[in-house]
């Protein structure tokens, strides 16, 4: 297991942002979390990643408590996160944006411009290379974001929203991308709405409701479970659902 | 490597300026240029190239001119060696400021907040205490004499800046080229995204305040050698704090030579004025912040933005 | 052993300094409170307000307090301008232009002032300067205890034209939530002018209880940035109570801080407190958490 988290907490005042959170997961898997909004998602990623502690619960990485570490510190250990809304250094070209995150691990500016172009053509920006980051389109940006955090060569990736604002022409283009970020040997946990994406990409799917973890396993066991789709749609959807997915 | 080739173009191109110049009024100009220059080059490493902009850099210019002052006064230290202590003086401050503040996370306005009431705090300290003499101030007794760090005409001292330039140059181009200042330049951008990319955000912005304040704190130091005299408001007041953002944000924020174009530009728009109207006081100073405003409204990449516009142009035509 | 025979007035004096710090501060956190700016240029208008007041008496020879209808509606005036047609145009909203806008402003108006008018120190007379008002246990004079309940009375005013005006309304909302009163109709650029407008004119008033006290001239505008942001940030940012509770703390500890260590190293309180709040409790006493 690269990831374990065992029933972690946070709370926001009085409300349970997330609570009694236990999963894990293996190396190589894409695992998908997903949850109507407000489900605690992005509080989850955030605890993840070390920009939150939790109130309770621990989670490990390879291994290792990494319960309330510092976000860099997290980093550096090969977890790296993803913004849902992108932040690239503006100022910055795409190859400098990029050799920021091979600076993890490489000291030489040289060696790492050099990865920063490499990773550059492996997310489809090779010919923005020298191009000021603010000039990417949302498109562009996301892939930037992916850029960047697979140039720190990490071992899991966490993907926050990375479909979101792509039409779905991008959408399909960024599926196999993130495929062959798996094949490379990277874990992914990714959170996401576009159900589409979902469903194709993740070996398996854990589900968020109100804090709380209500299923988790196989994206089409987890699209007939009737918890799920009431989380989403409301009591008594489940029979109406079942018929359209049964067609899909 | 093409911008270290042109700085050492530009620093050779220099070195003969005070053959080249015969007149004392124009030498005594292009030492205050580098001087303020240098000034803004300090500035331009925390404020610049690190996003983090201080209104009290005083702190550490005042620092650097007391500590020479007090250490040759009373301690007879040899002014060439008291340079260099005071840049650690400076560094010193520099730790403390810094520290502190990015500790508790202080930002944008509300840093620059804190820098402005540390310097103060120095202003009325550096007023009230005996050693920097209080009120009075510090003077500097005439013996000139290289061996002093002191000089009969002004080509000695247009050495020394050129060398302190040169080296504000040398850390720009550092930060240019080196990890330390692709770390800099993305916390200035976002220290989230940064943060998450396993940059250590409190250690990079401590690094840039201590290197801004020993340059700083350098400036201080020749201030006080080419002017024998410091007192709290000239080591401490706000003249110095505005003088030293003034010329990065004028030639361009976070470039190399941008500290310089605004430094040279904002001379020559003093001079212009002192001979046009006659020199009043606090007339250059209402120039100077017409200046800020316009080109915050106009030109917010300074001068060094017009370039860009130019580079812009011509690269859509031959494209 | 200090009697109380000393403290005692020192306190009251700083009380009634305070409340008119209270009424500085007062326009610098309705500005932060409304537009999130923080005027670097605060200083230096008040003390263009008090070079107002002083030329009024000095050439026309009207009374400081009877200036308060000139003098509040003026400054309300060169505020919105400047906020409408400057501030507002040159900072385009991003949080660091702005900040190096009023610092420019600042430092043009505050040269301005040294070029027009000289570094002489402005003091005004007036029949009454010199009177004081006995209360037992101290003489304070009478120019302060006028500053004292002129300053709670403007800030009462103040308080009452955000609470139950439309157009105080009409702040509090754009304050809170931008783009919703955008939809609702308001329009934004000249609120928020007006805003900054009723900050500057807070400093008409300040200058006019001020003067009688104290003195013009073309540096205190930075003597006092420091201290109302002081104030602002002691009480947070934007609250009204907090300005005039920041203001007579501040008021009081300058005072004793002078009584104890002397007229300039007294004032060091008062920025170890500003830098002990901004770095331990940013948000102040009545602030709230951004």
């Amino acid at each position: 297991m690269i990831l374990a988290l065992d029933r972690v907490a946070k709370r926001f005042g009085g409300v349970r942002a997330v609570s009694e959170v236990t999963f894990s997961v293996a190396r190589r898997e894409i695992v998908a979390l997903i949850g109507p909004n407000g489900a605690g998602k992005t509080t989850l990623f955030s605890l993840v990643a070390g920009s939150l502690a939790p109130d309770a619960g621990t989670i490990r990485f390879e291994d290792r408590d990494v319960t309330g570490l510092a976000p860099h510190r997290i980093a550096a250990l090969g977890l790296v996160r993803t913004f849902q809304t992108a932040q690239p250094f503006e100022r910055l070209t795409v190859a400098q944006n990029i050799a920021v995150g091979a600076h993890l691990h490489l000291a030489a500016r040289g060696a790492a411009l050099q990865r920063a172009a490499e990773i550059a053509e492996r997310v489809g920006l090779g010919k923005w290379l020298d191009r000021p980051a603010r000039e990417l389109n949302v498109a562009g940006r996301k892939r930037l974001e992916l850029a960047r955090a697979l140039a720190t060569e990490p071992r899991l990736l966490l993907l926050d929203e990375v479909m979101a604002g792509l039409n779905p022409t991008e959408v399909d283009a960024i599926v196999p991308t993130i495929f062959a970020i798996r094949d490379s040997g990277i874990t992914v946990l990714l959170t996401e709405h576009v159900m589409r994406a979902v469903m194709r990409l993740s070996d398996r799917v854990l589900v968020l409701n109100n804090g709380r973890l209500i299923a988790q396993g196989k994206p089409a066991d987890v699209a007939a479970d009737p918890a799920v789709v009431e989380a989403y749609l409301g009591r008594g959807a489940t029979p109406q659902v079942a018929g359209e997915l049964a067609h899909g | 490597m093409k911008s270290a080739g042109a700085i050492l173009v530009l620093i050779l191109v220099l070195i003969p300026v005070p053959w080249l110049v015969r007149s004392d009024f124009w030498l005594n100009f292009a030492v205050l240029a580098l001087y303020y220059g240098f000034l803004g080059q300090s500035w331009n490493i925390l404020g610049g190239y690190g996003g983090q902009f201080s209104f009290g850099h005083a702190a550490f210019f005042g620092t650097g001119a007391y500590a020479g002052a007090v250490l040759q006064l009373q301690f007879g230290v040899n002014p060439w060696l008291a340079l260099l202590l005071a840049g650690v003086a400076g560094g010193i401050v520099g730790a403390i400021v810094g520290g502190l503040s990015f500790r508790y996370g202080l930002r944008g306005s509300y840093f620059a907040l804190v820098t402005l009431a540390f310097a103060e705090v120095l202003r009325i300290l550096a007023d009230s205490l005996g050693f920097t003499g209080a009120g009075v101030g510090l003077q500097i007794p005439l013996h000139p004499s290289p061996v002093n760090f002191q000089f009969a005409g002004k080509a000695g001292f247009y050495f020394v800046i050129l060398a302190l330039t040169a080296l504000g140059l040398a850390v720009a181009w550092y930060i240019g080229h080196s990890r330390f200042g692709a770390r800099l330049m993305a916390v200035r951008d976002s220290e989230d995204a940064a943060q998450a990319l396993g940059v250590n955000v409190f250690r990079v912005k401590l690094a840039a305040i201590i290197l801004s304040a020993v340059l700083m704190a350098l400036g201080g130091a020749f201030y006080l050698q080419y002017f024998l005299y410091v007192d709290p408001e000239i080591a401490y007041g706000p003249a110095v704090s505005i003088a030293a953002l003034l010329a990065p944000i004028v030639g361009g924020l976070g470039t190399m030579f941008g500290p310089l174009v605004g430094a040279v530009a904002l001379q020559l728009l003093n001079e212009a004025s002192e001979s046009a109207i006659g020199a009043a006081p606090g007339l250059n100073l209402v120039l100077y912040g017409a200046a800020l405003v316009l080109i915050i409204a106009f030109l917010p990449e300074g001068i060094a933005g017009i370039m860009r516009l130019r580079a812009g142009i011509w690269r859509r035509r031959l494209a | 052993m200090v009697e109380a025979a000393i403290v005692v007035p020192a306190i009251l004096n700083g009380l009634t300094t305070g409340a008119v710090y209270a009424l500085v501060a007062l326009g610098l956190t309705l500005i932060y409170g409304v537009l999130h700016i923080i005027n670097f240029a605060h200083g230096a208008l008040l003390m263009v307000a008090l070079y107002g007041v002083y030329f009024l008496n000095a050439t026309v020879g009207i009374d400081p307090y009877l200036a308060l209808p000139v003098m509040i509606p003026g400054m309300f005036a060169l505020g919105y301008l400047l906020q409408r047609y400057v501030i507002g145009r040159a900072g385009r909203g991003k949080d660091e232009n702005v900040m190096l806008v009023t610092l420019g402003l600042a430092i043009v108006i505050e040269n301005l002032a040294l070029y027009l008018w000289s570094s002489d120190t402005r003091t005004i007379e007036t029949p009454y300067s010199f009177s004081t008002v006995d209360l037992g246990v101290a003489l304070i004079a009478v120019p302060k205890v006028i500053a004292f309940f002129g300053a709670l009375v403007v800030t009462i005013l103040l308080w009452a034209l955000m609470r139950w005006t439309d157009l105080g309304k009409a702040i509090r909302a754009l304050a809170k939530e931008r783009r919703g009163a955008q939809l609702v109709g308001i329009n934004v650029d000249h609120l928020y002018a007006m805003s900054f407008g009723i900050g500057i004119a807070c400093l008409g008033a300040a200058a006019c209880l001020l003067l009688p006290s104290y003195y013009a001239s073309p540096h205190i505008g930075s003597a006092f940035v420091l201290i109302a942001f002081t104030i602002v940030v002691l009480g947070g940012m934007g609250s009204t109570v907090g300005a005039l509770v920041g203001g007579l703390i501040i008021g009081v500890t300058e005072s004793l801080g002078g009584l104890f260590m002397g007229e300039s190293l007294g004032k060091i309180g008062v920025f170890i407190i500003f830098i002990a709040v901004l770095l331990f409790r940013p948000t102040g006493l009545f602030g709230q958490k951004a």
